[in-house]
């Protein structure tokens, strides 16, 4: 936990940073109602590039500025931070929330600021020939919804006909972004697709868990964010839904959502795209640098937790791309455009991953001006409630490209159309 | 015949779901009533309960991120846990403090001003309190464990299953729920009809100036109109809490009490329950007939929906008083 003052205090230090660092400001979110997850990964975040500025001198010898920005998950506050940031000459932006992309995607196109929205976001933003500034690699919602499928398929010997699948989601842009996808996996797998709306922030769902207790389906696949993961949760213990033909997306699936429930909640599922816990050789470097120097985010608390986890995954995939600019640039001093031409050329090997001490902790990503997503593998992992920590039970998983190909490019071209813009990358 | 059964298991958890919302609802009413002052604050309230229960419960230092910034000490725990029982005594005694404060440093300075005055203080409490919850007790999700048992009830889904040839699901905390709304509120009509600060209570309720002419302290019935309230915010807490882990949105459940509101009165007691039961029930059913067919999801809407519908014929709610104001 890091506190409202300490947060403020932060963002007075680094407000005003010097000329020549890397600003990548870090739009986070420790107030309000979805604090307890805004917070890990904004430890996270922050403790990776503070890794780089003590171990490294930073990256290609510029220190990394990380000024942060408190939304509160609400996104006129989180399009006010953009303002402001802006103005600091940022290379790039992360702002951990859906409705804050959506308001900041023509914007950022028309300042030339890349976005980077990993695992959430707008899942066409893909595609970019249309999203030029736009990053959502590894992994999108429409990639977790199929690999939830796939799983499914796995564990049902491949044959989902006459199953019922029911998808419990957030009454919002985020919650229903699946549901094409689903529908189109529902046609071609022969399996009934069941739609539960929960209103936000969904404290009270009990008719949707009557429903499903009635409508008795094989699996439940879950969008949810804050409160409502951890009273699903709760509802499907109540009545005794088997845990682990629950599955839910990475953002159902942090140590938040999983505790309050209890030893019931053991054998609940959820996908992830990177590892978890603290068993990588990167967090002896943490805590040499970071954490026993009294430099950790927060309360330092958080090491090793999911959100945490995603957080410092996030960051490295931004150091990364900082670092492929620099050198194509030939300079370490580089600009919003330069980032964005280092994020197209990325190029994150297992090889790799394993050199900055997380190996097989996240499927190799390769970016092009065309892909902006990656591959968009995804894994799923299980709580162990005795233990109190997420397992990983499955290898990296490939989403269905035959399904989610077109409709990446139905909705980009629709997003062009309406934008009046031209495809690039010809 | 199946979706009649399906409809009355619909309508039980209906009930009960009610329930829960008039347990937030009767706090607002307890001070509308006393003082003529919609209470934003209720819902942190709550929030702020359930925290310095999980807090004391499990012997967390308080502001101790504060005193580990500041001092560099490296503060969590006490070392001990504290009983269930002793615990929310000790968080009750936390709330009249509260009361105490709020009394001391806000409406005291507020007496005879306008009530959107007053109202705009308990905006600004609201945050406050919130405010102070995070520093003292930490954002991240606590789990509350007060002994209330959770999950299906198996007699009656044994029941109805041999009635019905479908066993209901009925959650045991919302069993709990009810038992202690109703002492609850057994126990507040009970105090405001037979007891001496009952009784002043409602004098300062029906007219300010003439309670204070005939000798009632007008400080001495906010503190304990505060306090009472933040004991109802305690169980609401606790029961909203135990569901979904002691988090932050907990204070969100102000907004299910304010169609209970509109629907019961803002002055009745029994307005609350009967608002809570009517909107419960009146969500919950409309969800399972009509739902499906406009896409799910209509709960939090259909709630005001069926309050606005009463304002129109009964502006003042159900059991409110009518208010006839000569010109």
């Amino acid at each position: 936990m890091k506190l409202t003052l300490a947060a403020l205090a932060t963002t007075m230090m680094v407000a005003t940073p010097a000329l020549a660092d890397l600003i990548v400001p870090n739009m986070s979110y420790r107030t309000g109602p979805y604090a307890a997850n805004g917070i890990p990964y904004a430890d996270g975040f922050a403790d990776y590039f503070t890794l780089l500025n003590e171990r490294d001198g930073g990256i290609g010898g510029q220190l990394v500025q990380v000024p942060e920005c408190e939304t509160a998950y609400n996104t006129e506050k989180g399009v006010e931070c953009y303002e402001s940031l802006r103005t600091q000459n940022p290379l790039v932006l992360n702002p951990l929330s859906t409705g804050i992309t959506y308001q900041l995607i023509p914007r950022i196109s028309q300042d030339g600021i890349p976005l980077y929205t990993p695992g959430y976001g707008r899942t066409s933003a893909k595609d970019g020939s249309v999203f030029e500034w736009v990053f959502n690699a590894p992994a999108n919602y429409w990639d977790g919804a199929s690999v939830a499928v796939k799983h499914i398929l796995e564990q049902e010997g491949g044959d989902l006909s006459g199953k019922k699948i029911a998808l419990v989601y957030h009454n919002s842009a985020y919650g229903k972004e699946p549901i094409r996808t689903l529908e189109e996996l529902s046609e071609k797998h022969g399996f009934e697709l069941n739609l539960l709306p929960v209103d936000a922030p969904g404290q009270e769902q009990k008719s949707q868990w009557l429903q499903i207790r009635r409508d008795r389906p094989d699996y439940v696949i879950m969008y949810a964010w804050g409160v409502m993961n951890q009273v699903a949760i709760q509802e499907a213990v109540n009545i005794r839904f088997p845990m682990d033909k629950f599955i839910g997306i990475w953002w159902s699936g942090s140590e938040n959502d999983v505790r309050a429930a209890g030893a019931g909640a053991d054998g609940y599922k959820a996908l992830t795209f990177h590892g978890v816990g603290r068993d990588y050789p990167l967090y002896d470097d943490l805590q040499q640098y970071v954490y026993d120097a009294g430099k950790a985010a927060g309360a330092g608390d958080q090491a090793g937790s999911v959100l945490y986890s995603r957080g410092a995954y996030a960051a490295l995939v931004i150091a990364e791309a900082i670092a492929k600019a620099q050198e194509l640039a030939g300079t370490p001093e580089i600009t919003p455009a330069q980032m964005r031409d280092g994020f197209e050329a990325l190029e994150i090997t297992a090889e790799r991953m394993a050199e900055l001490g997380l190996p097989d902790f996240g499927a190799p990503i390769a970016l092009s001006c065309q892909n902006h997503g990656g591959d968009g593998l995804a894994r799923v992992q299980q709580w162990n409630a005795g233990e109190g920590s997420w397992s990983l039970i499955t290898d990296f998983i490939e989403p269905d490209a035959e399904i989610l190909d077109p409709l990446v490019q139905e909705d980009s071209a629709a997003y062009a159309a309406e934008a009046g813009l031209t495809a690039r990358c010809n | 015949m199946d979706q009649f059964i399906f409809g009355m298991e619909v309508v039980m958890n209906g009930l009960m779901t009610g329930v829960m919302y008039a347990l937030v609802a009767l706090g607002f009413v307890l001070i509308f009533k006393a003082s003529g002052v919609f209470n934003y604050a209720q819902g942190v309230m709550a929030l702020f309960a359930a925290l310095t229960l999980v807090g004391i419960q499990n012997g967390q230092v308080p502001f101790a991120h504060l005193i580990n910034a500041t001092f560099g000490t490296s503060l969590h725990h006490f070392g001990w846990t504290v009983p269930a029982v002793l615990a929310v005594a000790l968080t009750a005694l936390v709330m009249v403090l509260l009361a105490f404060l709020i009394e001391k440093l806000v409406l005291q300075h507020l007496v005879g001003q306008e009530p959107i005055i007053l109202f705009m203080a308990t905006i600004g409490l609201a945050y406050f309190l919130e405010g102070l919850g995070d520093v003292m007790w930490g954002a991240d999700i606590k789990t509350l464990n007060v002994g209330l048992p959770q999950g299906i009830s198996d007699g009656i889904e044994e029941v109805t299953a041999t009635w019905f040839g479908y066993g209901f699901f009925i959650d045991r905390l919302d069993l709990w729920a009810t038992l202690i709304a109703a002492m609850l509120v057994a126990a507040l009509v009970a105090f405001a009809q037979y007891t001496k600060q009952g009784r002043a209570m409602r004098a300062v309720a029906d007219d300010h100036q003439a309670a204070m002419s005939v000798g009632i302290s007008l400080r001495f019935i906010w503190v304990m109109v505060w306090s009472i309230a933040g004991f109802v915010a305690l169980v609401a807490g606790i029961m909203w809490g135990t569901k979904s882990g002691v988090q932050f949105s907990l204070s969100l459940i102000a907004l299910k009490a304010l169609p209970v509101l509109m629907l019961g009165g803002f002055t009745s007691i029994p307005g609350a329950i009967v608002g809570g039961l009517i909107i419960g029930v009146g969500e919950k059913l409309f969800e399972f007939t009509i739902g499906p067919m406009v896409g799910g999801a209509t709960e939090n809407w259909f709630a005001y929906v069926l309050a606005l519908i009463f304002l129109v014929f009964r502006p003042q709610g159900l059991f409110g008083e009518r208010i006839i104001e000569r010109v």
